[in-house]
């Protein structure tokens, strides 16, 4: 297991790695969003309360739970960087963010348009709604603090440190419809052994999840890896690799 | 159901499919702007390669 780690620790097997499994995760994020979209477009009948309005939800949650979901990978990436220094973890802790900060502003905008119809307005100063804001400030702070700071090495540290302090964010954002009263709604599938929802409208949301779920994989993947490649740019293994690629030479 | 109920939306039109359209556009181009990056990465890196060897 640790050997397992160990090695594709090391970028060229990680490029190796990737390789293999982006394809294939991009394929079932394809297969899943078309299962998903039909489950959320048609398989699921409207609310009895929202009406069709509801099916935004089939974006605004997975989008939510991505956005969270993301920076906890983008912490724990960082905090392995932090600590084994690999270069690997640091190219996926840099691959997260803007995933993670697409996904943030997917949940803002999509709640938005389903907070406009619903409540009457684009916009409030819930709790939910401003925690979830400042994670987007998190996303962005770290993302411009990678482009302000030129040595890799160095980036990487601080930005760990950002994404680490921020972690406390999370929880916050996850509870704050439980600690606070608010207008955004309760939680609707986190409590499993009895959610509040029907299994018809249910099971297009978990399959959204999973698809948003492997999409994420396949490109926060792919990202590093390119990532990888800049890094290594004059390595042995590099030029290797550029020589196999097909295309004629200008 | 026929079409243009279904593109009706029940009177939310403007909001499910503003929303989903906005998730279709953002999903895209985070396909599309790294994948579009790594093959011209790959091309310079050739380039390079190619000059230095003559």
């Amino acid at each position: 297991m640790w050997e397992w780690i160990i090695k594709f620790a090391s970028p060229m097997h990680f490029y190796m790695l990737v390789n293999r499994l982006a394809p294939w995760l991009g394929r079932a994020a394809g297969v899943l969003l078309v299962i998903g979209l039909y489950g959320s477009l048609f398989y699921a009948p409207a609310d009895y309360q929202q009406g069709e309005s509801f099916r935004i939800i089939y974006v605004h949650v997975p989008s939510a739970w991505m956005s969270m979901f993301i920076y906890m990978n983008l912490a724990v990436a960082g905090a392995a960087g932090l600590i084994w220094k690999t270069k690997v973890s640091d190219a996926i802790a840099r691959s997260c963010a803007p995933l993670g900060a697409s996904f943030t502003f997917l949940a803002l905008t999509t709640g938005s348009l389903w907070g406009k119809p619903m409540w009457g307005a684009w916009w409030v100063w819930d709790a939910r709604l401003t925690s979830e804001l400042i994670l987007l400030f998190l996303y962005l702070g770290y993302i411009a603090l990678q482009s302000a700071i030129d040595d890799r090495r160095m980036a990487a540290r601080a930005g760990a440190i950002l994404a680490l302090v921020g972690v406390v964010n999370i929880p916050i954002i996850h509870y704050s419809v439980i600690w606070w009263n608010t207008l955004h709604q309760g939680p609707t599938i986190s409590k499993l052994d009895a959610p509040s929802i029907d299994t018809m409208m249910l099971i297009p949301l978990l399959i959204m999840i999973a698809a948003f779920m492997c999409y994420f994989f396949a490109l926060v993947l792919v990202r590093a890896r390119l990532e990888i490649i800049e890094q290594e740019r004059s390595s042995k293994w590099v030029q290797e690799l550029v020589l196999q690629q097909p295309g004629q030479s200008v | 159901m026929n079409l243009s109920e279904f593109l009706h939306m029940g009177g939310y039109a403007f909001y499910v499919w503003t929303s989903y359209g906005l998730t279709a556009v953002i999903m895209f181009l985070n396909y599309w702007l790294p994948t579009r990056r790594e093959q011209q990465l790959i091309r310079k890196l050739k380039r390079l390669q190619d000059s230095k060897s003559g």
